[in-house]
């Protein structure tokens, strides 16, 4: 899989490629500014983007801009952004195009090999990997009001998880249940909420996170 | 606002109104100042001072009282008071503040100009009305019992019609000069009513050393709490960390289960280290607001609140960086106790700049009765602004709703191209 790296800080720009290409990843471009990367996106096309939120030259939120410009310039184009804090506000955006394949994660994340490198194949496939951080804020917000408060303990947790962009097998993995008891939680829980049942993975996990910031 | 949102007529009764009140208050001021001189004079034994020191609020709430009419005639705000507080302390101590301050003689300068020439002024449109209405009884009436004007005798009605010449004279003259006067009538007074550059400058470094050393304050007990988090957070953390990692490089050969334990703890403690310093990092400068400025970060602020919160914000340039600072952390302190609260369903903030000045406001349909006094929080913002000579001011009646507005005095930078959004 071919990766675009926009890191400027040299220490963790040369860990995540250590860690990439030791998982067969091929970074095709590892850049540290925020023009290099519009640069770098559009002529490499990367099957995925690992992107810092920010950049140089302005220090603002300049990775962050060009991901969303690149992908108004190629719909769709896969992009994972990592940065120190996490802000609801970014997460929308990022989210708005409603076309999947976007990440937005902690850089903390990087630590949990097994799960950052599941999280970039996911966006590469046209998923989304959102930051625990992002999810339960989001949660937290519909607190004990509304349809929210009509889910069982359990199906929040299923909620929690596919609102981070998990498949069926993989939150079976986490919470120790059955897929088909997984399924059945999601069935309740799109019902509860009166979403559209939806077969696709990634439409589905885009349909609650839409619910989620709306609601 | 006395004269605009009147019909003419009432209007010049409203000033006519106004007008005998000011001679009523200046004739209060007179007989105030007769007993402060009998005061000064028994000074010379003693029993003087202690009648004037309890005068001296009395004559300094008159001069206030008329601070404020005098302020709406002349279209500004009332005319600034002059004094330095009175200290609440020993009785020696009360003597000195008022015989030192500058506005107490002035005041009694006021006094005699107010009991004289201000009275005079002041009494013209009573006077002129009151001749009006004299000279048309006369005409009428009363020429059969004085059939004498001024000199002139009056025969029949149509010489006694003569009286009402100057009668109508007098009222056009009332009519036309009364604003006038009363204007004239503020003018001069507010010369002596309102503080001298001296004295507004003296209140002016006093003010600004109070917010100076709150300020040095502030940022003390800032420093120190940031010192301590650190020290005993992620300081203490990574501390930890290279302890799990030098065990786990020993036991790596030996006991690689262990090893791998130890291993997970130390990632684990980088975690937490990471997020202690990130809420560290929020509270001492949020990331938002160097990534997006005030504008962004409030928007950031307002999705991330559990009230669904109206943003308006129109700002043509970015404040200075520390201005921004202390704006966004006064719009945070403000929604989290509208969240926290007031019970609130919706809260607004809006934020623009207007004359020199950045205007925060910041709203709740809650239950009203915010109080500064309520918690440190509101406090602390004061202290915030008050360092930038920014205001707040709280109105929220009990049953609300609340609504705070804060004001920053600065310049905007001009805009910065930003790279433009997807979003918008």
């Amino acid at each position: 899989m071919r990766v675009v790296i926009a890191e400027d800080l040299a220490l963790l720009r040369d860990g995540l490629i250590r860690l990439l290409e030791a998982h067969e990843f091929t970074v095709v471009a590892a850049v540290e500014s925020g023009p290099q990367l519009r640069d770098a996106l559009v002529e490499h096309r990367p099957d995925v983007a690992v992107v810092d939120v920010r950049l140089p030259p302005t220090f603002t939120d300049e990775g962050l801009q060009a991901a969303i410009e690149a992908r108004g310039q190629v719909p769709g184009l896969p992009i994972l952004v990592l940065s120190q804090h996490v802000e609801q506000l970014y997460a929308r955006e990022l989210l708005s195009d409603d076309r999947g394949a976007v990440g937005y994660l902690l850089k903390d994340r990087v630590f949990d090999v097994g799960q950052f490198l599941d999280a970039v194949r996911r966006v590469a496939e046209g998923g989304t990997a959102m930051d625990p951080a992002v999810i339960s804020q989001l949660l937290a917000k519909h607190g004990d009001e509304g349809p929210m408060a009509s889910l069982t303990p359990r199906e929040q947790e299923v909620l929690g998880e596919m609102a981070e962009g998990r498949s069926n097998s993989a939150i079976a993995g986490r919470l120790f249940i059955t897929e088909k008891a997984v399924s059945k939680h999601i069935n309740n829980i799109f019902t509860k909420l009166d979403l559209p049942p939806s077969g696709d993975d990634s439409r589905r996990v885009r349909a609650v996170l839409a619910w989620l910031n709306n609601n | 606002m006395i004269r605009a949102d009147r019909p003419a007529a009432t209007g010049r009764l409203y000033l006519l109104a106004w007008s005998l009140l000011l001679v009523a208050l200046a004739a209060t001021g007179v007989v105030l100042l007769a007993l402060f001189s009998v005061a000064m004079v028994l000074t010379a034994i003693w029993i003087g001072l202690p009648i004037a020191v309890m005068l001296t609020p009395l004559i300094r709430s008159l001069a206030d009282t008329c601070r404020r009419v005098l302020g709406q005639f002349l279209d500004e705000g009332p005319i600034p008071s002059p004094y330095s507080p009175l200290p609440q302390g020993t009785f020696p101590a009360r003597i000195r503040a008022v015989f030192t301050d500058p506005g107490t003689w002035r005041d009694m300068a006021w006094l005699l100009f107010n009991g004289t020439v201000g009275a005079v002024v002041a009494l013209m449109p009573a006077v002129l009305v009151g001749h009006a209405v004299y000279q048309t009884l006369y005409a009428t009436v009363l020429w059969r019992v004085v059939p004498d004007l001024y000199g002139l005798p009056v025969e029949n009605q149509t010489e006694a019609f003569v009286a009402l010449v100057p009668a109508v004279i007098e009222l056009a003259l009332f009519w036309r000069a009364t604003p006038a006067l009363l204007r004239l009538y503020a003018r001069m007074s507010r010369w002596l009513l309102a503080p001298t550059e001296k004295a507004r400058l003296h209140a002016r470094v006093e003010h600004l050393a109070t917010s100076r050393a709150d300020t040095i304050d502030a940022q003390a007990s800032e420093v120190r709490r940031i010192e301590r988090d650190l020290h005993d957070g992620a300081q203490a953390r990574l501390v930890a960390l290279g302890m799990s990692l030098g065990m786990a490089e020993e036991l790596l050969s030996q006991d690689p289960d262990t090893a791998r334990r130890l291993l997970t703890e130390a990632r684990e403690a980088t975690r937490q280290a990471l997020d202690e310093l990130r809420d560290l990092v929020r509270g001492i400068h949020p990331p938002v607001l160097v990534e997006r400025g005030l504008d962004g970060a409030v928007r950031a602020l307002a999705v991330s609140q559990q009230l669904p919160i109206d943003v308006d914000i129109d700002l043509p340039g970015r404040a200075p960086d520390p201005v921004e600072s202390a704006a966004y952390f006064a719009v945070a302190e403000v929604l989290t106790n509208a969240v926290k609260h007031s019970g609130a369903g919706r809260a607004w903030v809006r934020i623009t700049h207007v004359a020199g000045r950045l205007m925060i406001l910041v709203g709740d349909d809650g239950r009203g009765g915010a109080e500064e006094s309520g918690g440190s929080g509101l406090r602390g913002i004061r202290r915030r602004l008050d360092s930038f000579d920014g205001t707040m001011n709280i109105v929220s009646p009990a049953g609300g709703p609340t609504i705070v507005t804060m004001e920053l005095p600065c310049a905007l930078s001009s805009p910065k191209t930003w790279p433009s959004s997807a979003t918008g």
